[in-house]
């Protein structure tokens, strides 16, 4: 589904001591099948823009397109449960949603809220356990007994069983352990090729940005900074710097090298083998 | 969803009323509330009128903003002054709506009876819009202060409370999370039949809960680890100190309310 944002304001506690513009002029088209890596320093306004995404909030003006579903000031989606049926969102801490006795209730509760039938629960809850690696066994446990990483990856799961057509993901690796931040990273990839869906990622890690997405968003106060290609977008560095945000390492390592050995290593991302010549071409001039 | 009610809602301009100790402020209050109920004339409603608006005017806090604050509270004064309206049959008769008789005394004693709760609750909410938690605190640990000599446990209530006042936007800013979490997970907490709404607030209450106890339990433990053993011996950082506008401010307060007790009319 394709997701387009038109002049998006949003304004906190209008006419009020604590009025606060989250948003500002914010417009950006995101492709249907898209993998789009969202960065920003804190405050920049992600987790407002994130909100817009499932109806949870409505531009103050401006509008929102998602699919065929539009969200525009002072007029109620019509088909806001729809919407959340189609775009899933991971919250930041997602294990903070679990409620129910046992994990497989739990996973099920999204589906069964959006009406699907008992028998297909059945099997996605199965389905969306596997997706996560959660073992079967843990099912009829209850998810308050389970380790932080399972907990999360539990609350994962439930998002996923409602299957949806967007996955939005906020910072959903914060707090993992290094191996489980791979795994987790590494199954959103696949089932954002598997099934074509549109991912949304809000993220700290420019490495995540670079590994992941096809495409970038960098938030500044509420305004789009810049938008492009992460191979694009992390050449300028300085610009960066300038948010509080910073380049993946690999690209710090070519800064450095260009400038230690005084001439330009250029890498476009796609081609590796270009860029190991290039390395091995200064070696080779500085014998 | 929480900005309706101001109720609690400390707003930094820094004026003098904000400076004012804590203490003297919630001394005013509490005998304002008191003395406001033995006005019973013109006179005396003025002075208490011109005490609570000059010092909502001293605190800098927009008018609007305040307005709009009391927006759930104006329901209710207007609609203490239309059952008096009707109610009361005290005085002559001045006109007839849709036949029910609208005495004069009922005029007047509506009026008074509004203009009264709208002053308290004007007053009251200076106390929070001008003082932030912690002085509140402060300020009710050393009004207790006295009851110690009957072994009441002034510092844990005072304690308590701040601890409370401290997390109530802190579980508002949770709830609000956890709503968006399990209104994403298809939950809907607005339309649908009465039942079906009120199953609608499980999913929210079990995670408030569960991190409710977490947050205790964390507390404590830094409680502890910091080496928190009560109240005795322990010194304040900031020492409320009655600086010379408390003086004014308590002067000027009991000057109205000696002016309202001598105007009253006693008969």
């Amino acid at each position: 589904m394709d997701i387009t944002f038109e002049q998006v304001d949003y304004t906190y506690q209008a006419n009020s001591p604590f009025e606060h513009k989250a948003l500002n002029n914010l417009s950006f088209h995101l492709p249907g099948g898209s993998f789009t890596a969202i960065v920003g320093h804190t405050g920049s306004g992600k987790s407002t823009l994130l909100q817009h995404l499932n109806g949870l909030v409505r531009p103050t003006s401006g509008s929102v397109h998602i699919g065929e579903h539009t969200l525009e000031p002072k007029k109620k989606p019509k088909q806001a449960k729809e919407l959340r049926k189609q775009v899933g969102i991971v919250f930041q801490y997602p294990e903070h949603q679990l409620f129910e006795e046992t994990v497989e209730k739990d996973i099920a509760f999204g589906p069964r809220n959006f009406g699907v039938a008992e028998n297909e629960i059945a099997k996605r809850v199965k389905e969306s356990a596997e997706a996560v690696g959660l073992d079967l066994s843990l099912l009829s446990r209850s998810p308050f007994e389970l380790s932080g990483g399972q907990m999360r990856r539990v609350a994962i799961a439930g998002v996923l069983a409602v299957q949806p057509r967007v996955l939005v993901l906020d910072e959903p690796t914060a707090g993992l352990d290094p191996r489980g931040q791979r795994e987790i990273m590494d199954m959103f990839y696949r089932l954002h090729k598997e099934q074509q869906l549109t991912t949304i990622l809000v993220t700290h890690s420019m490495e995540d940005a670079l590994t992941y997405a096809d495409h970038m968003l960098v938030l500044d106060k509420g305004e789009k900074y810049m938008e492009g290609p992460p191979v694009e977008v992390f050449q300028k560095r300085q610009a960066l710097q300038q948010v509080q945000l910073d380049v993946p390492e690999i690209f710090q390592f070519l800064q450095k090298t260009s400038e230690r050995f005084g001439k330009p290593v250029v890498f476009e991302g796609e081609n590796v083998d270009r860029l190991a010549e290039q390395l091995a071409g200064l070696a080779g001039g500085n014998k | 969803m929480n900005n309706l009610l101001i109720v609690g809602q400390y707003v930094p301009t820094n004026s003098i009323v904000h400076r004012m100790d804590p203490r003297i402020k919630m001394l005013i209050i509490f005998f304002y509330v008191i003395f406001i109920f033995f006005a019973n004339n013109i006179v005396s409603y003025a002075l208490f009128t011109v005490f609570a608006v000059g010092g909502t005017l001293l605190t800098k806090v927009p008018w609007r903003f305040i307005a709009k604050g009391l927006t759930p509270v104006w329901f209710l004064i207007v609609f203490t002054f239309i059952l008096h309206l009707f109610v009361t049959k005290e005085g002559t008769v001045l006109v007839n709506v849709f036949g029910l008789p609208i005495y004069s005394g009922a005029l007047e004693q509506g009026a008074v009876i509004s203009l009264r709760f709208f002053l308290l609750i004007l007053l009251t909410s200076l106390l929070t819009l001008t003082t932030t938690p912690i002085e509140i605190t402060d300020g009710v640990e050393a009004l207790l202060g006295p009851l110690r000599r009957f072994k009441f446990p002034v510092h844990e209530l005072a304690l308590m409370m701040s601890i409370s006042l401290r997390f109530i936007p802190t579980l508002l800013q949770e709830t609000e999370k956890i709503s968006n979490a399990q209104a994403s997970r298809g939950v809907d907490f607005r339309t649908g039949p009465f039942r079906e709404r009120v199953r609608a607030v499980i999913p929210l209450l079990v995670p408030l809960f569960v991190s409710a106890f977490k947050r205790a339990e964390e507390l404590a433990m830094a409680m502890e680890a910091r080496g928190y053993r009560g109240g005795e011996g322990r010194t304040k950082l900031r020492e409320l100190q009655v600086m010379k506008r408390d003086v004014a401010a308590l002067v000027i307060f009991i000057i109205v309310v000696a002016a309202a007790l001598i105007t009253r009319d006693y008969s």
